[in-house]
């Protein structure tokens, strides 16, 4: 049973709304109309740092993978799964964000551009670990196949990025950024570690306390 | 080791039933294109090469999962378990039959593909085997790996295109890209050749390592 | 103290992240042949695999002729029959020996095959394939795989179960030349009657602990009923 801990349950929470109460005044508010693409730009703010939690999350898939192999434990394995499934969440906002900025911007909802295709690629990458461990059940043997998954995964990514940019061509790139832009996404970036944590860890409880009512319950039903 | 390759190509030999139905399931997937499309069409070599290789992920998919359903049925792989053979060999074994099966497939739809589809003979096409044995060695290690553990679980047929398509995305986009150059009678580019060597190199590497996890139970 | 053939210390196994055996102790010697009582779901097929290094303990020490179980090559000494027969039915009897025998690196193979398959009494059916078998002469062929490789250590699971009276005899002929050699035996079942003469000592396994083990000294079968009674009609071992 995790200890009760004041940062989790209500600093966090607060910090996080706060900060993304910040970021989202400053996306809409203080930011100024960026030169070329206007105001469409400013969803930029919530696609980009979405992505970079879409690769976090997957990284941390990784890492929780490599322990419960290595340990066996089976908080490294919850925590693999919490982070699948909150990393997938960003995933897929980016994948919406990313059609509504380029509608406007270059008149199509979709285009083969490296990093929208390694983002598609990656959430199925997260769409199978999912759907892993809801085919297949809840046993020792699943943690397992899922954490060789992630393992392959995160090894996977590196060759994706390569192959896909010897692919395809084009992404809007960040030449220069004002000050005001810069801060902007720095705050942005900000909230959403928080945001991420905070969704990390609301999952995480949840699939812990579940684990052991599942525990309680069985150890109930044995000594009858 | 070599004990499981020759029994599975005994196997193969008394039921003939993996290598028939992957040819039929190629060759269908070749003719839908045939039909779908007019001859002009046909002719494109990139989609020479989409078709060979859809055929051939299809047709491994079902190779690389027969490889262990054989081993279920009286619960085989018990049997396995119990000789005195390390999990890397096992891999090895098992990796080693997929890419015959494979090799043995493509080395009939291959030559037909291209003849159907009316792709005119050029010396770059001498090329293609060597392509095909990367793209079936990349494929073949991690199918491997997956479908042993897909075997244990109930939505296996889901499951395994579902966790396997996704990672071989940068195979799948090396090897057609080669492939259809190869098809339209240009030489290829090193660098796909790099990518699918590394790919190769990584995920056999890879999969043989943790072969011993997923066996485990 | 690497005499003992089994040592198992405070051994656990999970499935579905709930125990299914817990504080499993016991050290069983070499020349021991030693039978698994207890009820369906106590735990007795679990152990016998984990003995026979098919699962991986998940807690706890276990220990097979004093080295540690993940080393494969501590598999040539054991030798496994379970429920199923791990045949391949597509292949004849001599196939799937032949096939055994390599994967175990064995010399002679021809003439092992054909004493094994004399043995069981399956000299006749070498060339058909096992689909075409009966399950009595099934089971007589696991036994002659599990026999190939003159494994030092036995462990069968419920053996006895769904063979007809001459693979009956056969099993039991085997196991009294094994522990006639000085092989070691471990066999799970529902009837200590039918054991009690091969048994040398017994566990009892319920809801996966061990609630009771024989010394050296077998009880009667009155006497063994009444303590089976006993310990499985309580949660608590006795």
């Amino acid at each position: 049973m995790k200890k009760y801990s004041p940062f989790n349950y209500v600093i966090l929470p607060w910090l996080t709304a706060a900060a993304m109460l910040t970021a989202l005044a400053m996306v809409f508010l203080y930011v100024p109309n960026e030169r070329v693409q206007g105001a469409a730009q400013r969803i930029f703010y919530i696609h980009l740092p979405s992505a970079w939690m879409a690769f976090l999350g997957f990284f941390i898939v990784a890492g929780a993978s490599a322990a419960f192999l290595w340990q066996g434990k089976r908080s490294a394995d919850l925590l693999a799964q919490a982070a699948a499934e909150v990393g997938m969440v960003f995933c897929t906002l980016v994948l919406l964000t990313g059609p509504i900025w380029a509608r406007p911007i270059w008149g199509v909802w979709w285009t083969w551009d490296p990093r929208l295709t390694m983002t598609l690629v990656l959430w199925l990458i997260y769409a199978a670990y999912v759907l892993l461990r809801v085919f297949a059940g809840d046993t020792e043997t699943v943690a397992r196949y899922a954490a060789v998954l992630g393992i392959i995964g995160v090894i996977d990514i590196p060759i994706l990025y390569i192959a896909i940019r010897l692919w395809r061509g084009i992404h809007p790139k960040v030449e220069q950024m004002a000050p005001e832009m810069a801060w902007t996404l720095l705050v942005c970036t900000g909230a959403f570690v928080c945001l991420f944590t905070w969704l990390l860890w609301l999952r995480l409880q949840s699939l812990h306390l579940r684990n052991d009512i599942i525990g309680l319950r069985k150890h109930i039903l044995v000594s009858l | 080791m070599l004990a499981i390759l020759w029994k599975d190509i005994l196997l193969e030999l008394r039921t003939k039933e993996r290598v028939s139905s992957l040819l039929l399931l190629a060759m269908l997937i070749v003719l839908v294109f045939v039909f779908a499309l007019n001859p002009e069409q046909l002719k494109d070599p990139a989609l020479g090469a989409a078709l060979l290789w859809i055929a051939l992920i299809f047709a491994g998919m079902l190779s690389v999962q027969r490889a262990f359903i054989l081993e279920h049925e009286r619960n085989c792989i018990d049997g396995l378990l119990l000789c005195p053979i390390d999990p890397g060999q096992f891999f090895f074994a098992k990796f080693l039959s997929n890419v015959f099966f494979l090799i043995l497939v493509e080395a009939i739809v291959t030559p037909l593909t291209i003849a159907l589809l009316g792709i005119p003979f050029s010396a770059s096409l001498l090329g293609l085997p060597l392509v095909l044995l990367l793209g079936i060695v990349g494929f073949s290690a991690l199918g491997t790996l997956f479908s042993a553990m897909t075997v244990r679980t109930p939505a296996r047929e889901i499951l395994l295109p579902l966790m396997l398509l996704p990672l071989l995305v940068p195979l799948l986009i090396a090897v057609v890209q080669v492939t259809g150059a190869l098809l339209a009678g240009d030489v290829w580019t090193g660098v796909w050749l790099r990518v699918l060597v590394a790919f190769d190199v990584i995920f056999v590497i890879t999969s043989w390592l943790t072969f011993g996890f997923v066996l485990q139970e | 103290m690497s005499n003992w053939v089994i040592e198992a210390h405070d051994l656990q196994k999970t499935f579905a992240w709930t125990p299914v055996l817990n504080s499993i102790a016991c050290c069983i010697r070499p020349g021991a042949s030693v039978g698994i009582f207890g009820p369906n779901g106590a735990g007795k097929t679990t152990l016998l695999r984990l003995f026979a290094t098919l699962l991986k303990p998940t807690a706890g020490t276990l220990t097979l002729f004093g080295v540690d179980p993940l080393d494969p090559a501590i598999r040539r000494k054991i030798g496994f029959l379970g429920h199923d027969s791990f045949l391949y039915p597509d292949l004849t009897p001599e196939e799937n020996l032949t096939f055994y025998g390599k994967a175990y690196n064995l010399p002679n193979l021809a003439d092992r095959i054909d004493k094994r398959l004399e043995q069981v009494g399956l000299e006749d059916w070498r060339a058909m394939p096992v689909r075409h078998f009966s399950r009595g002469m099934e089971q007589r062929l696991g036994l002659a795989r599990a026999l190939l490789h003159e494994p030092d250590l036995f462990l069968l699971d419920e053996p006895y179960t769904g063979l007809d009276t001459s693979a009956v005899a056969i099993l039991d002929d085997t196991l009294t030349n094994a522990k006639a050699q000085g092989k070691t035996v471990v066999l799970s079942s529902h009837d200590f009657d039918q054991s009690r003469d091969l048994l040398s000592q017994a566990i009892i396994l319920n809801r996966g602990h061990i609630a009771w083990q024989s010394g050296d000294a077998l009880p009667s079968a009155q006497e063994f009923i009444q303590i089976y009674r006993s310990c499985t009609h309580h949660t608590v071992p006795c």
